[in-house]
């Protein structure tokens, strides 16, 4: 069975060696066709006839990919010599490629022509490796067809004239990929393929015309890759990722190791074709371009393009703020791309833009994509379904950018659906923010258990699992909450002290190791909450059922019981799998009623009343500590149940009841990490706040001096301190400041703790030397980790085995960030198009605060929708001096220049609120500012 | 990094329960008392027994038993990158005694008293497995040499990578960063003379791999003793003629 044929490969790794590798030639792979008798056919998929096998070439795949995706592509070949070549190449195109594969839906097959023994070849004498690579896939495509006999047929696409000439003379089917798509007789397939029909068309033009060319060079020319890398080793470009400025287009950064420095780049010319997250190649300017315009405007004109700071929601913490630039002393350098290191090239969702002449009907036309995110330049795509797109929100692939067109070029991938419709709009939020929203497979619904679920007989036998159904639980959460993960419990023992559970739900025991179900879990990373729906990290069942600790059932938990003294200090914690049964599922607003009602003394709102007490202490303590309270303005929005659209819009209540049930998660968070840490110190997953720094800190110092309050940011207890004397003339005062304090911070995150020291756990929010993430594990993949991680260190169960690799820890931590991230930036988006919603048909007068007063505007902060944005007091075309505001940036006031109007930050004001659709399909939120006589002072 | 594909094939078309294809010679230099090349995959070992002689350093004489000398080197083209290595690097010290120790186990040492056998195994090409080469060069140079021996020793490596147990690693998956588990058996006897490993590895996936090294062992012995089969009747058929 085993074949050795040894081949020479060479290969550099700082010097020229000589690689001698095996490669064993089998006979024992399957052509995984299903009617094939000669072949063991257990993971067969492919039909070998009427239906013709598809082989594809690796230009194709390449080149296609989007077209492969497509469902309508199916019963394909996928040669081992063509992953190989796409992995080398593209290795994103390769992971989707295996995606593919690996969908049982799709039919698309593996083939190891290389360990076959009849496909595989030896490269000749003055042979290339890619003139080597397409024989093989011509001599694959032709063992097929003599494998399965005279009636199959084996269809190879190519679009290398001379592979496919040569394949034509030895027999085998050959087509392009447009007469192939044709063939198939689906025109929409045909937007799919990449310049479809223009690149021969394009090449023999090329051919023809040896003049210069006619077309005006729009862009600079990328240099060689040999003279960038030279370039970069002498020190004279810098190499960085190029950062778009999210609120202006024509903006960017790039942040650079070898400068130490951001180097500034302006313009689309000097940005030379890049794209926002490709690494770039960049050259300074002479120093004495870098300070040419003053940056201190919130908008910028250039250009065609509108593009000006949105209405949107207020910034969580320092990552989400715009990024302002600063225009200290020195000038920050500037300089421009002068080639493209690595694209960050994806799937971009965004519209056309509506063009006039729709005569061409049918035909192919020229439209302009323009997406939603203003950091991408508009993308020029060619259609035969204009009038089927002009109002759908559709997805586009960047194909290429060439130095004569002022957009890059790209093709149609799918629509989505229709512009302004919620649904539609929700899946835009979803896509930007690389959600995964797509049902769960089947294989991963076989890993969940039958249903109905019922408590099984053996969890009563298991000594590791402590019964305590006896024992009084409960569980608070937001109203409608169905994904129950968390319980508590409050007795008093005889002695005096208390006994306090928290119970988790035991999803561990649901979602084991190294299943189909944990691979998705992990994926996911996190359940995403929008404003009218969410978006399960676990399948329904469990999340809604099987785990949810609802009232009056029999779950499985995680408990983690304390006992306290009457002063809420902690003497033994104990972590045990557990068996509850909860006695009530309230809603905060219902344990608050309790509370608060005197009459009530039944045992369930002594047991609240106690815990509530035992919360206060233990908060105030934290606080004490140097804890930071923050304030987020989170707004909530009634749902209209049937048409889902936003009716009323409000802050959020918080109420002690929230705080209680905070106070105790927290507390479960910080013994879980502990106990962790000291049984793993090398792959505990735990949870960072860094200290924010003093740069990072700098706005919020600005404005509380220009009204006047002195913060001290030493430590998080002195900032923490001073925050709570700054107090103001009115009681949303201090809240203010809060929330602007919020914005400053960085997001906490997770991490591997061996990838740390242990001074570097800190908490800085919660003040807390260590910190977890536990009692969600129904909606966070992270608290699965830490259930696992605990079990283990209780013994009950083995450290799975992907945990004790280190980097797989770290990576898992990496993405766990990425998705916890996005999944707020999905949230806050679902906000905001909910805000917009309600905004439609309700232009609104209502009280606002200016947070920010730049040179043309104020930035202003409505508290009552959670709202932050720009009203404008000049005129965008208006020259600086003719305005009619004169502006102090630096004490952050402003007045009217006939004295009528005064403004200091963090002042009063009431703002008009309005919708307006200044570009088609671009919905906008509007302020203006009001006067007294309500007199619309519209500068527009 | 993928070691093994998801159709189930290693880097070089293996698939995870497979060995490299084994060759053996014996009797590879007619100077010493026995020799032996043996080749798993592109690993090469030359194995070559002096003995039983007398002991050269008197000192060293044991009265019971006989002295059972290794010396482990490997040839400086061996790899890739040409490099001459001493012969008193760790690697090599420590490669030294562990042969040493297992072929000794192997020995019936108390048949010879006063004597010494030395074992010199050098590595010719190295890919991965040279433990389990050497001592399986060892066994073969040994009974060519005629040393009475308890029972033929065969070696086999295995891993443990992209949560797979692997037969019989190559470089470039012994250097995937993963365990490497060396195991030498006594096949008839069944028992382990040498087991090493030197990674931090859960108990079941411990096992897993334990058991696969030992079948792959187990192959080994069984190839090893049709070499040894092959090359009695070779030797058989030509003492015949001299008879005659």
């Amino acid at each position: 069975m085993l074949q050795s044929k040894a081949y020479v490969k060479k290969t550099r790794h700082g010097r020229v060696l000589k690689v001698v590798r095996e490669h064993y030639l089998r006979d024992d792979i399957a052509c995984g066709t299903i009617t094939c008798t000669a072949c063991d056919n257990s993971k067969a998929c492919l039909s070998a006839s009427p239906a013709p096998i598809i082989v594809f070439d690796t230009n194709v795949v390449l080149r296609q990919i989007d077209l492969l995706e497509n469902s309508a592509i199916s019963n394909v070949v996928v040669l081992s010599v063509v992953l190989e070549e796409v992995k080398n190449k593209d290795l994103s195109v390769y992971n989707r490629l295996r995606t593919i594969c690996s969908n049982p839906a799709r039919n698309f097959f593996v083939f190891s022509n290389e360990n076959h023994r009849d496909t595989y070849i030896k490269g000749l004498a003055g042979e290339s490796p890619n003139d080597r690579n397409d024989r093989a896939i011509r001599v694959a495509s032709k063992w097929y067809h003599e494998h399965l006999g005279p009636a199959s047929k084996v269809v190879l696409v190519t679009n290398d004239a001379e592979n496919k000439r040569k394949a034509l003379e030895e027999g085998i089917d050959a087509q392009t990929v447009e007469d192939f798509v044709r063939k198939l007789g689906q025109a929409e397939l045909l937007d799919l393929l990449v310049g479809a029909g223009t690149e021969d068309a394009q090449t023999t033009a090329d051919a023809d015309d040896n003049r210069p060319s006619k077309r005006k060079v729009i862009y600079p020319e990328h240099k060689l890759m040999s003279e960038i890398t030279s370039g970069l080793h002498k020190g004279i470009y810098h190499q960085g990722k190029l950062r778009v400025n999210r609120y202006n287009g024509f903006e960017a950064t790039v942040s650079t190791e070898s400068l130490g420095q951001e180097i500034l780049i302006h313009g689309r010319i000097d940005m030379n074709r890049g794209f926002d997250g490709d690494v770039v190649a960049v050259e300074l300017l002479p120093q004495e371009q870098w300070q040419e315009n003053s940056l201190e405007k919130i908008v910028e004109d250039v250009d065609e393009d509108e593009s000006e700071e949105p209405v949107g929601l207020v910034p969580g913490s320092a990552e989400q703020l715009p990024e302002l630039i600063e225009t200290g002393p020195a000038a920050r350098p500037r300089g421009r791309v002068i080639g493209i290191i690595k694209r960050n090239w994806r799937q971009y969702c965004g519209s056309l833009e509506p063009v006039e002449n729709t005569s061409s009907a049918g035909g192919k036309v020229n439209a302009l994509f323009v997406s939603a995110d203003r950091r991408l330049p508009k993308i020029r795509i060619q259609t035969r379904q204009l009038e089927n797109l002009s109002n759908k929100r559709i997805i586009v692939s960047v194909d290429s950018w060439e130095r004569t067109m002022r957009y890059p070029s790209g093709h149609y991938v799918s629509t989505i659906g229709d512009i302004g419709d919620r649904a539609t709009e929700s899946e835009v939020i979803l896509f930007e923010n690389d959600i995964n929203n797509k049902p769960f497979s089947q294989q991963v619904l076989d890993c969940l258990p039958p249903l109905p679920w019922s408590l099984p007989a053996e969890e009563l036998q298991n000594p590791n699992r402590r019964d305590l159904r006896q024992v009084r639980v409960f569980s608070v959460d937001p109203p409608g909450c169905k994904d129950i993960d968390d319980a508590l419990h409050c007795t008093l023992r005889p002695d005096g002290n208390y006994e306090v559970g928290v119970h988790i739900a035991d999803v561990t025991n649901f979602v084991l190791p190294d299943t189909a179900l944990d691979h998705e879990a992990c994926q996911r990373g996190t359940s995403v909450y929008l404003v009218e729906r969410r978006i399960d990290m676990l399948p329904k069942p469990l999340t809604e059922d099987i785990c949810s600790l609802r009232a009056d059932v029999e779950r499985l938990s995680f408990s983690v019981i304390w006992e306290m003294t009457p002063e809420a200090e902690i003497i033994s914690a104990q972590f045990t799998k557990s068996i509850i049964k909860s006695c009530a599922a309230m809603s905060y607003a219902e344990a608050q009623a309790r509370m608060d009602d005197s009459r009530l003394s039944d045992p369930l709102t002594v047991d609240l009343r106690n815990m509530n007490r035992l919360a206060k202490i233990m908060r105030q303590r934290r606080i004490d500590r140097g804890a930071l309270t923050l304030a987020s303005p989170e707004v909530k929005f009634e749902i209209d149940s049937e048409t889902h659209d936003p009716l009323d819009v409000g802050m959020y209540q918080i109420r002690e009841a929230n705080q209680m049930i905070e106070e105790f998660m927290l507390a479960a968070n910080v013994s879980v990490a502990e106990k962790i840490v000291e049984h793993f110190s090398q792959f505990s997953m735990l949870r960072r706040h860094p200290v924010p720094s003093p740069k990072m800190l700098e706005p919020l110092l600005l404005t509380a001096a220009a009204v006047g309050v002195d913060l001290d940011i030493s430590t998080s207890k002195a900032l923490a301190d001073s925050l709570d004397r700054a107090v103001g003339g009115d009681p949303y005062f201090n809240k203010l400041i809060r929330i602007l304090a919020t914005r400053c911070m960085t997001q906490a995150l997770y991490f591997s703790s061996g990838d740390c020291t242990p001074p570097e756990f800190h908490h800085y929010g919660l003040a807390s030397p260590i910190y977890t993430h536990f009692t969600s594990p129904i909606r966070r993949y992270a608290d699965v980790i830490v259930h696992r991680l605990l079990a283990a260190a209780l013994g009950l169960s083995k450290v799975p085995g992907a945990l004790r690799e280190k980097t797989m820890l770290t990576s898992v931590a990496d993405n766990l960030n990425l998705r916890h991230r996005n999944a707020q930036m999905a949230s806050r988006a679902s906000v905001e198009l909910h805000t917009l919603i309600f905004f439609k048909n309700r232009p609104t007068d209502t009280e606002a605060r200016i947070v920010r007063i730049k040179s043309n505007g104020l930035i202003v902060f409505v508290p009552k929708f959670g709202i932050e944005g720009p009203v404008y007091l000049t005129g965008k075309k208006d020259k600086k001096d003719e305005s009619d505001w004169i502006v102090n940036e630096q004490s952050q006031t402003t007045e009217s220049r006939d004295g009528k109007y005064r403004f200091k930050v963090l002042d009063k004001l009431v703002v008009h609120i309005e919708v307006v659709e200044p570009q088609p399909n671009r919905p906008k939120l509007q302020l203006t500012l009001v006067d007294q006589a309500n007199e619309c002072m519209s500068i527009k | 990094m993928d070691f093994i594909s998801p159709e189930g094939l290693r880097l070089d078309g293996r698939r995870p329960f497979e060995l490299r294809q084994l060759h053996a010679e014996i009797g590879v230099l007619d100077n010493a008392d026995g020799s032996a090349t043996f080749e798993m995959g592109n690993t090469k070992v030359i194995a070559v027994v002096y003995g039983p002689r007398e002991v050269q350093n008197r000192s060293q004489q044991q009265l019971d038993h006989a002295l059972v000398r290794c010396e482990y080197s490997m040839a400086t083209f061996s790899t890739g990158d040409r490099r001459r290595r001493g012969k008193g690097d760790r690697r090599g010290t420590e490669l030294s005694l562990v042969i040493r120790q297992t072929m000794e186990a192997a020995i019936l040492t108390n048949l010879l008293p006063r004597s010494q056998i030395d074992i010199f195994v050098q590595v010719l090409q190295a890919d991965g497995g040279t433990r389990a080469c050497c001592i399986n060069a060892a066994a073969l140079a040994l009974a060519d040499a005629g040393i009475p021996m308890r029972d033929l020793v065969a070696s086999c490596s295995a891993g443990y990578l992209n949560s797979t147990p692997l037969l019989d690693l190559n470089y470039l998956e012994d250097s995937g960063g993963g365990p490497d588990l060396t195991v030498a058996l006594f096949s008839k006897l069944d028992k382990v003379t040498l087991l090493q490993m030197d990674a931090k590895v859960p108990l079941d996936v411990f096992e897993k791999v334990m058991n696969l090294a030992s079948e792959g062992a187990k192959a080994v012995t069984q190839f090893l003793r049709e070499i040894l089969m092959e090359n009695t009747k070779k030797l058989a058929f030509a003492k015949e003629p001299l008879k005659v």
